[in-house]
């Protein structure tokens, strides 16, 4: 680990809270695919179903 | 058009119609300021120009929903769009209404308060010079605010939400120019940006709240 | 072969199926070389300390937002002007990957601020301009947020971005009259990258480069979800009427 001197607190915590922020927008950009994904698919399956 | 000003003067002032409200709200928050920072004159003096843009600002806001949503709900909204005058003209002279009712009582009643908050003396005229100025901008962009937000149920809370950071560069130059004045510098240059910015948008915003306006009525 | 095929929902989503995986993969290998890089391989500055290692993600972060705010504002007009829906969509799509990029500029700015400046928080312009950059993009996102119709919705934003791009740059020249700058000394020239050496300057480019790519990436996905949204809402008013 290399040393950050008397700084570290304030660049681990600027990487810690922008990775956490990133993988935050990250988590609701795919679950809210994934979800709108499922729906859809669920849609399109019951429309040809009845032709 | 000067009909239609008639008309909603007349809406305004009577009962309900909402005037008088935000000079009240005007007059509660001044007072509540010297309450929260505590009554040394000094540190009221300082911080008198800002307070009294901020209280205005907050109490024009106050009324803004009101601008086009009656007539929104009873109908009469859709027949001035199809009136033989431009929407645009309509939106200004709306506008202007509420600027009558809110914008210049405001104006008028700041340099009584004003007295409350110890502000220094060089800084009554500019006070009301400045809000004189600043006050149309603060209606006209308000009217667009209100004109984006008309077909929404809830949409006060999300008007105050759109309108407040476009008031930001009016407020900064209304406040500066009255700070500059009581403290005896030149104010021509923040007055003349401030009358810029209102000019600006009385020419322009109209025709963005109109296209608002026929978005929402479609 | 022109820009506006892609305005087609179905072309824009085939094309952007087969480039998202590649952009992916590039998004993770520059950021994770341009992070790593600036974290463990450069060397501390003179006057900051290892505070220095900061502005991989602040200055990147910081330029997204606006970049983000831009490419919203073309989308609007390219939307008003010639009525494509994915071009609505996309700008609503960027909104929120802009917010985060603005949050974490701000965020990142006041830990570096505290102990370069003393203060976690000053009303220095630049840092006052992004604050109202940030409401501006909360205002945008609800007003998207708040209305039904999807192309009502897409209309009004887009003049919302028009009027609200105006007073955001007419706000920053205020801000800068306002408070001239507190702060415009040899601190903030970091920001410039002319006064910033090779060492800190290359790994810097790897970050500006991998946030560009993870924008792209986000935005294109957002997309994505939004046609398809679009799809689902068209989908089930055509149950409900027949």
């Amino acid at each position: 680990m290399i040393d950050l001197g008397k700084y570290a607190a304030a660049v681990l915590s600027s990487y810690g809270i922008t990775l956490l922020l990133l993988a935050g927008l990250i988590a609701l950009t795919l679950i809210r695919g994934a979800r709108v994904r499922r729906h859809l698919d669920q849609l399109e399956a019951r429309r040809t179903r009845n032709g | 058009m000067i009909a239609l000003l008639k008309r909603d003067l007349s809406l305004s002032i009577r009962a309900g119609g909402g005037f008088g409200l935000g000079l009240a709200f005007f007059l509660i928050v001044t007072i509540l300021v010297p309450f929260g920072v505590g009554p040394q004159s000094d540190t009221l003096r300082l911080i008198a120009p800002g307070i009294l843009w901020v209280g205005a600002l907050l109490a024009c806001l106050l009324s803004l929903d009101r601008i086009f949503a009656l007539d929104y709900e009873d109908g009469s909204l859709d027949l001035l769009a199809t009136a033989p005058i431009p929407l645009e003209a309509v939106v200004a002279m709306k506008a202007l209404a509420h600027w009558v009712t809110t914008g210049l009582p405001l104006t008028l009643a700041a340099p009584v308060l004003a007295v409350l908050l110890n502000l220094q003396g060089a800084g009554f005229g500019w006070l009301v010079l400045s809000l004189l100025l600043g006050t149309p901008a603060l209606s006209m962009i308000g009217a667009f605010g209100a004109a984006l937000t008309v077909g929404l149920k809830r949409g006060g809370l999300l008007l105050s939400l759109l309108v407040l950071p476009l008031y930001v560069p009016t407020l900064i130059f209304g406040a500066e120019s009255v700070r500059r004045g009581a403290q005896g510098m030149a104010t021509t240059t923040p007055l003349l940006l401030l009358a810029g910015l209102t000019l600006a948008s009385v020419a322009l915003l109209p025709f963005a709240a109109a296209a608002a306006i026929r978005v929402n009525l479609r | 072969m022109s820009l506006w095929e892609y305005a087609n929902p179905q072309k824009f989503m085939r094309t952007s199926q087969m480039v998202l995986p590649v952009l992916t993969v590039l998004t993770v290998l520059c950021l994770t070389a341009g992070l790593l890089w600036g974290f463990f391989l450069t060397p501390e500055a003179v006057n900051f300390g290892s505070t220095v290692k900061i502005i991989y993600i602040h200055v990147p972060a910081a330029l997204m937002a606006i970049n983000a705010w831009l490419m919203m504002l073309v989308t609007s007009l390219i939307w008003l002007v010639r009525r494509h829906h994915v071009s609505a969509l996309a700008a609503r799509a960027a909104a929120p990957v802009g917010l985060t990029m603005t949050l974490i500029a701000l965020i990142t700015g006041a830990i570096w601020g505290q102990p370069m400046w003393g203060t976690y928080w000053a009303w220095d312009p630049r840092l006052t301009s992004f604050l109202i950059l940030f409401l501006f993009y909360l205002g945008y996102i609800a007003l998207w947020e708040a209305i039904e119709n999807p192309d009502a919705a897409a209309d009004l934003t887009s003049v919302l971005c028009l009027v609200g791009s105006v007073f955001a740059l007419l706000s920053r020249y205020a801000v800068n009259f306002w408070n001239q700058g507190l702060h415009q000394g040899a601190s903030l020239s970091l920001d410039k990258e002319e006064n910033v050496a090779d060492v800190f300057y290359l790994p810097l480019l790897v970050c500006i480069a991998g946030f560009v790519l993870l924008f792209i990436t986000l935005v294109l996905l957002r997309t994505r979800t939004e046609v398809r949204a679009r799809r689902v809402r068209a989908l089930i008013t055509r149950e409900r009427m027949a």
